[in-house]
């Protein structure tokens, strides 16, 4: 069995590194945070807690992605829908824990309601002040739109390209939808002015780092998953699929049940993502379901290096650390930069990033 | 006016001796007969003059007078000088009259003389009614307001409309008579029975016709107003209608106010007749903002047919060319600030070549690297995408910009009283529908065409003919970028101009192209039209939002039960 476990770690180094990497963060920064005196070189300030938090929720998302681009050839734009619809939901309950603090001071409605004048809280809200409940719509909302939208689109041979247009219609339809006020979740402010969560307060360092702790941990657990997923048989198929899906359906496998399996499971890790992301940014609202967005970490993906899962928790990561760095220093070159990231990756680095330091390693050997 | 007269009647003369100069027998004695004619002209021009000067100089003190009996501060007696001012054929009056209606005439308190003010930053510029003099301005409190109520404010209203009926300008005439719809007097109505036996213009004889018939239904006997209904039956104006309605009121008991049946019959068929019309015209009303709508989209999404469905290029930038397009109109515009209506047509073919330049150095310098990976060309275009919408924020303004309308596209086509079509949005249909046919004869009549088709068909086949592809490739992105320039010139009459139009024609266009099923234009075309009339007709009882949402899911579905779009490529190249 140990010798198994062995076999199963040693052959994806890329991964077990960064794993070390997130087990490593996930105890250090809390402890420099919560322990070591603010007076100290070493202590990490809570804002940066924040903001490395943010960057691996937006990893976990990249690792949703690659999972069904990198392996099975589905290039989703609107993987940034599930992220939403997760963090909604986790907004939804914080929401409901403001309960009287609000500016009208309502227990049972939010802020905005009482503001648009609804005198009771929409059907579809109820639940949300127990966090088992949300925690489980977190993963049934998008789930459940990953298996109608996959069901309808795989069983009719909907690929390529149309498959991403469509799926960027989705996100598209649903931005227009949670823009409206209509809709009961805030209109164009979205949820926002979050008291605590699980009744702790969500401006201290505490649950900051606690938050922390818990995307680093749920971003290593969702590596672990997506890997065995990848290495069982399952997988294979998957990958079979990527490469040849006509060849795939002659062999008698059906495609379209294995590609739906991993678009759901894809779908929910984004939706975690997005609930983690919440809590820690403090906001969520329409523009989360741009299509930009959900363009854009498709580029993040590309970047690290897809097919790989490692990569696209890097490229995820690399590219949000450069792009909170870049918007401080010149905040106009951004998107220049980002513009040309996308061209000269996709012409240059059809592998990302992960592909030149393995050129290199092929290199040295 | 009297030396008006003159003047018309020594053009006329002037005329006359053209005509006569084939014989020179004739010339002698048409010379005398002219001379003695002209003097006979001069004569009676002096008596209508002094005629006119008499009448004037009495008139000047009676309008003087009328003018300063506005001070007074009994309303009877403003009332007796607006009726005063308003019988004296003089063309200041309504300057007056309706400066007195806009609560913009003051008389100073110093010397009580009547202004006419216009408040330019917290003070008052005056003027003076009777010679228009500018008098300089002067704080709010040395004026006193000459107030009105509720009946004058409605006699003034009737008297301006009473002075433009004799309004030179059709349009004034027209405006007038629609406003005194539903309240003419005795008097007026037989002002306007004068009036309307002498109008040459049709449409101001009908609404006078119309005006008549409404206050023949109020006050004749029951046999005029029996023609008065039939005459008004189909009357789209709301007057009207409210009018036909009182008949058919009832009062609390529930019996009918109005005791003639048959009146009320008539008057019911008639709002039958009325509403039934109404419905045809907001039929058509949606029928048209609906092609327009898909003009729009068919402009946006005919270069994206070019570029993906004939090319098979996933092109995001496509929207930017679009804004491009928009932006050179602009560029244009300021170019030349003093042809405006010139300017849109230069923009044409200036945004053809801006855009189409673009094109071809996104084809050359990006897609060329990137064929038969079409997931891979949608990125590196989105980056395209992002640096064009970045440069536009940088050298231009992240702002939006102002783009004009030139005169011929303003203004609106009216077809009756509730019914008009707005110019612009004509214009742009008809326009989308000349880019479509010019299109259309391109791929099909042309060399170019001949070798887009071959290329897209079978590319080593077609380099073995001797065509050279990449050429072709970069031709065709360039069309199909120069269009959406085209696109761009017509929406920026239509939409705001800025940075980010682009991205909102983008997922639209991709829609309609996919919908109309890829690779052929004409499917593109019934696809953009009846998503925009889909969208206007959905649109009134679920909002706008939600109606682009319903039409965004409706094709979402229809792709997947038809992958390939309404009007799919069939045969081989179909199958990838």
């Amino acid at each position: 069995m140990v010798k198994l476990l062995q076999q199963y770690f040693q052959r994806d180094r890329g991964g077990n590194s960064m794993l070390g990497i997130l087990l490593f963060i996930s105890v250090m920064v809390p402890v420099l945070n919560l322990v070591v005196p603010e007076s100290s070189v070493f202590h990490v300030s809570t804002y940066t807690v924040t903001l490395i938090g943010k960057y691996l929720t937006f990893a976990l998302l990249a690792l949703a992605v690659d999972l069904i681009w990198g392996y099975c050839g589905i290039m989703s734009l609107g993987h940034g829908a599930f992220f939403a619809l997760g963090g909604y939901a986790m907004g939804m309950y914080l929401m409901r824990q403001i309960g009287d603090r609000g500016v009208y001071g309502n227990p049972e409605l939010p802020d905005f309601m009482v503001f648009l004048n609804w005198s009771e809280l929409p059907w579809y809200w109820s639940g949300f002040d127990m966090f088992w409940f949300a925690m489980l719509m977190v993963i049934v909302v998008p789930g459940l739109l990953a298996f109608v939208f996959g069901w309808l689109a795989f069983r009719s041979r909907v690929t390529g390209v149309y498959l991403s247009i469509i799926t960027q219609a989705l996100t598209y339809a649903l931005m227009l939808a949670f823009f409206r006020n209509e809709m009961g979740f805030g209109g164009n402010n979205g949820l926002t002015d979050f008291k605590d969560i699980l009744g702790y307060s969500l401006q201290s360092d505490f649950t900051r780092a606690s938050l922390f702790a818990a995307s680093a941990i749920i971003l290593a657990l969702a590596y672990l998953l997506s890997r065995y997923i990848i290495n069982s048989k399952l997988g294979r198929v998957v990958v079979a699929i990527r490469d040849a899906e006509d060849r795939t359906r002659f062999i008698a496998y059906r495609v379209e049940y294995y590609k739906l399996w991993l678009f759901v499971v894809s779908a929910i890790l984004a939706g975690m993502a997005g609930a983690l992301y919440v809590p820690q940014v403090g906001i969520i609202n329409p523009g989360e379901f741009s299509p930009l967005n959900s363009i854009e970490l498709v580029i993040w993906v590309a970047i690290g290096g897809r097919g790989t899962l490692y990569g696209a928790v890097a490229g995820a990561v690399l590219v949000n650390f450069s792009k909170t760095w870049f918007t401080g220093i010149l905040p106009e070159g951004w998107i220049f930069a980002l513009g040309a990231l996308f061209v000269v990756v996709t012409i240059y680095l059809p592998r990302g990033l992960v592909g030149i330091m393995n050129r290199k390693q092929a290199a040295q050997t | 006016m009297a030396s008006g007269l003159i003047l018309l009647q020594g053009a006329c003369a002037k005329q006359e001796p053209k005509m006569n100069q084939s014989s020179a027998a004739n010339q002698i004695s048409s010379g005398i007969l002219y001379a003695s004619r002209a003097l006979l002209l001069l004569l009676t021009g002096l008596i209508v003059a002094w005629i006119f000067t008499s009448t004037a100089l009495a008139d000047e003190v009676g309008f003087e007078q009328a003018v300063q009996q506005l001070t007074t501060r009994k309303f009877r007696d403003k009332e007796k000088a607006v009726k005063q001012l308003a019988d004296i054929q003089d063309k200041r009056t309504l300057p007056v009259l309706q400066a007195l209606l806009d609560a913009r005439l003051y008389y100073r308190k110093s010397d009580k003389r009547v202004v006419i003010v216009v408040p330019i930053d917290g003070q008052y510029q005056l003027s003076d009614p009777l010679n228009g003099e500018q008098l300089g301005t002067a704080a709010k409190r040395q004026l006193k307001k000459i107030g009105i109520n509720n009946k004058l404010r409605k006699l003034l209203k009737a008297k301006l409309a009473s002075l433009s009926l004799e309004s030179p300008d059709v349009e004034v005439r027209l405006a007038a008579v629609e406003q005194m719809l539903g309240h003419l007097d005795e008097a007026q109505a037989d002002y306007i029975t004068r009036l309307a036996e002498q109008e040459q213009d049709e449409d101001v004889r009908d609404a006078m016709g119309s005006a008549l018939a409404l206050h023949q239904l109020e006050h004749g006997s029951d046999e005029q107003r029996l023609q008065a209904i039939s005459l008004l039956s189909g009357n789209l104006s709301q007057v009207v209608n409210n009018h036909l309605q009182a008949l058919l009121e009832k009062n609390e008991q529930g019996e009918f106010l109005e005791t003639n049946t048959t009146l009320r019959k008539a008057a019911s068929r008639a709002l039958d007749l009325i509403s039934s019309r109404l419905q045809i015209n907001s039929i058509i009303e949606t029928t048209f903002f609906g092609l327009s709508l898909g003009s729009v989209l068919l402009l946006a999404a005919i270069g994206l047919a070019i570029t993906f469905g004939v090319m098979g290029v996933i092109n995001m930038a496509h929207g930017e060319l679009i804004m491009l397009g928009a932006y050179t109109t602009y560029l244009v515009q300021s170019a030349m600030p003093n042809y405006t209506d010139l300017s849109l047509i230069v923009a044409v073919p200036a945004a053809f070549i801006v855009s189409g330049l673009f094109g071809i150095m996104i084809e050359r310098f990006v897609i060329r690297h990137l064929y038969g990976r079409p997931l891979e060309t949608l990125l590196a275009t989105f980056g395209v995408s992002l640096i064009l919408q970045q440069l536009v924020r940088t050298v231009i303004s992240a702002q939006n910009v102002a783009v004009s309308n030139p005169s011929w596209m303003s203004g609106s086509w009216q077809i009756n009283a509730a019914l008009s079509l707005t110019y612009n949005r004509l214009f742009i249909f008809i326009f989308a529908m000349v880019v479509f046919v010019a299109l259309l004869l391109i791929l099909k009549k042309t060399a170019l065409g001949l070798q887009v088709r071959a290329v897209s068909q079978n590319r080593p086949m077609a380099q073995a003919m001797g065509i050279r592809s990449g050429w072709v490739d970069a031709m065709t992105f360039g069309l199909g970028s120069g269009v959406a320039g085209i696109a761009g010139v017509a929406l920026s009459q239509l939409t705001n101009v800025g940075p980010n139009m682009g991205q909102a024609y983008i997922i639209d266009s991709f829609m309609v192209v996919v919908f109309g099923g890829v690779g052929n234009l004409w499917g593109t075309f019934v696809g953009a039209l009846s998503l925009g009339a889909a969208n206007k007709f959905i649109e009134p009882w679920s909002g706008a939002v939600l109606a682009k949402i319903i039409v965004l899911v409706f094709i979402i579905m229809f792709i997947q039960k038809y992958p390939r779009g309404l009007f799919p490529q069939k045969g081989r190249s179909a199958e990838n």
